[in-house]
């Protein structure tokens, strides 16, 4: 082959690569070992983690994944990293992403989805693209404080080079969620959206009929950040207020995706069908061919920087294939009643866990209602509760001081189905025996 | 290929035909419609906006392309064609009977520095040959 093309040995066609960074030795890489002695190592290595009770969830959130959704995702015909476009598209790949698409827009009560994105907070950014896009006229955007802190820091990158302006929006300490009061404050400035988190990063429930209605009576588009097995309970963004929010999007790995040390996960955008020429990513249609038969494509493809390269909606032209199959197996598995019980179980385990604090002094700080996670007051500096917990092989939550100094002594705690009573207990004794520690009591 | 003699051209395939109401109605070329195939959306300016000569002011979006419509003269949109949202084909079917949007035109002498027919005709060829 070489001898075809005409060129003189293998090191011609790395001749663009300067000389002093060919040869470089990797003196501190060890030599190949076995696939037996990495089996070994890589057990060893796993049997010291040991088993752990996390109650931490912040973003990313343990769910049982039945063992026939990766046993199914593994198969040859699903399992590839690859992104195949139209040309090369097998029918199969493309009618799972438009099962998943009609799964994720029914969830969600809009119209129309994309294939995916690659996480819940890119997918923020590309949704305040978007709304600056259909807005046309602001190019403002109203953020929460009580938005996910790595959310708003993604977001704020995606579009920084875009002169989109971010207007923060102040909580109410007491709630924990937005408020009338400080929405007006700011109402003089036109914005091209408001963006909506529920729950919020602190799991506490918004008010998201208020919310969307004030949004739209501004001249705003809503766009709702969601967790996707909360609506399983909660209403769905489409009949969010009385004209339903714009665009929805969320972090999608709750459904069928591991946590696996964080990622790959997936995003998930929904929107109302009118906006649907400005969504970013890939969208499978179904149509039919010459003879009539049911069939799909990628389509409305002149969004994409393929054809519309400066102008298009996004430069994404990938989605998580993998994790969106997983999901999509996942929620066929569960179904709504599936996925609804599985809620359930989050808002009880949460309920019964707070229960349980109550007697040892430690109380949500945060007085609105909240799904499968709350912020808990302990009174003492968390660090070191949680330190104490851990000899307890106890993930105790998320330690709020990471985000910001003013949330020193608070701790973020989930409960997911995952848990029993008997871990609630567990998790209670842990944390009352860390408190008697650090308050000098024990 | 089709060529209209009641109006101007501009080399970016749009047509310019002055209104009895001293407006201008702009849509493309039947050589356009005939390059982008099937159209299956138009994104027309909006009512009010102003646009400079040759600013790029919509979209006409086929199934293999999206190619921007230039305003053939500098002016403010006074209408669009609402047909077009239903059945952009219209400008498939007819492209010279099809108007995509009007403007009331800040000068209108502006419209002679665009081709006539011939000359659009003559240009065309040019490029195909």
């Amino acid at each position: 082959m070489l001898q075809a093309i005409g060129a003189d040995g293998i090191e011609a066609l790395f001749d663009e690569i300067p000389a002093e960074l060919k040869d470089t030795r990797l003196e501190r890489v060890p030599h190949a070992s076995s696939e037996m002695e990495i089996s070994r190592l890589m057990q060893e290595r796993a049997a010291q983690d040991g088993r752990w009770s996390s109650f931490i969830g912040a973003g990313a959130y343990e769910h049982h994944i039945p063992a026939a959704v990766w046993q199914l995702v593994t198969r040859g015909e699903f399992y590839s990293a690859y992104t195949p476009y139209q040309a090369e598209a097998s029918q199969g790949t493309l009618q799972l992403l438009y099962e998943y698409q009609s799964m994720i827009a029914g969830l969600t009560g809009l119209d129309a989805a994309n294939a995916s994105l690659y996480d819940g907070a890119s997918a923020l950014g590309e949704a305040m693209l978007m709304a600056v896009r259909l807005h046309k006229s602001s190019r403002r955007i109203l953020l929460p404080r009580n938005l996910h802190p790595h959310y708003a820091a993604a977001a704020r990158t995606i579009v920084s080079s875009q002169e989109v302006e971010i207007v923060e929006v102040p909580y109410c300490a007491q709630r924990g969620t937005l408020e009338v009061a400080a929405l007006e404050a700011i109402a003089d400035k036109s914005a091209a959206a408001l963006v909506i988190a529920q729950p919020n990063a602190f799991g506490a429930l918004e008010d998201v009929h208020m919310l969307t209605d004030w949004a739209h009576r501004h001249g705003m588009l809503a766009i709702a950040v969601v967790n996707p097995v909360s609506l399983a309970l909660l209403a769905a963004p489409g009949s969010w207020g009385a004209r339903g929010a714009d665009i929805a999007l969320g972090e999608g790995q709750p459904m069928g995706v591991p946590l696996s040390g964080g990622g790959p996960y997936f995003g998930f955008m929904t929107c109302k069908a009118a906006h649907i020429r400005q969504m970013p990513g890939r969208i499978a249609g179904a149509t039919v061919d010459a003879a009539g038969a049911r069939g799909f494509a990628l389509t409305l493809q002149a969004r994409e920087q393929h054809i519309r390269r400066s102008k298009a909606t996004s430069n994404i032209c990938t989605n998580q294939g993998l994790a969106v199959t997983a999901a999509t197996i996942h929620m066929a598995l569960l179904g709504p009643s599936g996925l609804r019980r599985v809620a359930q179980a989050c808002h009880g385990g949460l309920q019964r866990l707070i229960d349980r604090l109550r007697p040892l002094g430690v109380r949500p700080r945060f007085t609105a209602p909240c799904f499968h996670e709350a912020v808990l007051e302990l009174g003492v500096p968390a660090g070191p509760v949680l330190e104490a917990m851990r000899a307890e092989r106890i993930l105790g939550g998320l330690d709020l001081s990471d985000w910001s100094a003013e949330l020193s002594g608070a701790l973020l705690v989930c409960v997911t189905e995952t848990k029993t009573d008997a871990d609630l207990d567990h998790y209670a004794r842990a944390l009352s025996a860390a408190l008697a520690r650090v308050r000098g009591t024990g | 290929m089709k060529v209209a003699q009641d109006r101007r051209y501009a080399a970016t395939h749009e047509w310019a035909r002055l209104e009895a109401d001293g407006s201008v109605a702009v849509g493309i070329t039947d050589h356009a419609q005939e390059l982008l195939g099937d159209l299956v959306f138009v994104e027309t300016p909006e009512v009010g906006k102003s646009f400079a000569k040759g600013q790029a002011c919509g979209v006409v979006e086929s199934v293999k392309a999206a190619s921007d419509i230039y305003a053939p003269v500098a002016g403010e949109v006074t209408a669009v064609n609402a047909e077009l949202s239903g059945s952009p084909e219209r400008i498939n079917e007819d492209a010279h009977a099809t108007w995509i949007f009007k403007l009331r035109p800040n000068d209108p002498g502006e419209l002679a520095t665009l081709m006539d027919a011939a000359a659009y005709e003559g240009a065309v060829n040019a490029d195909q040959g």
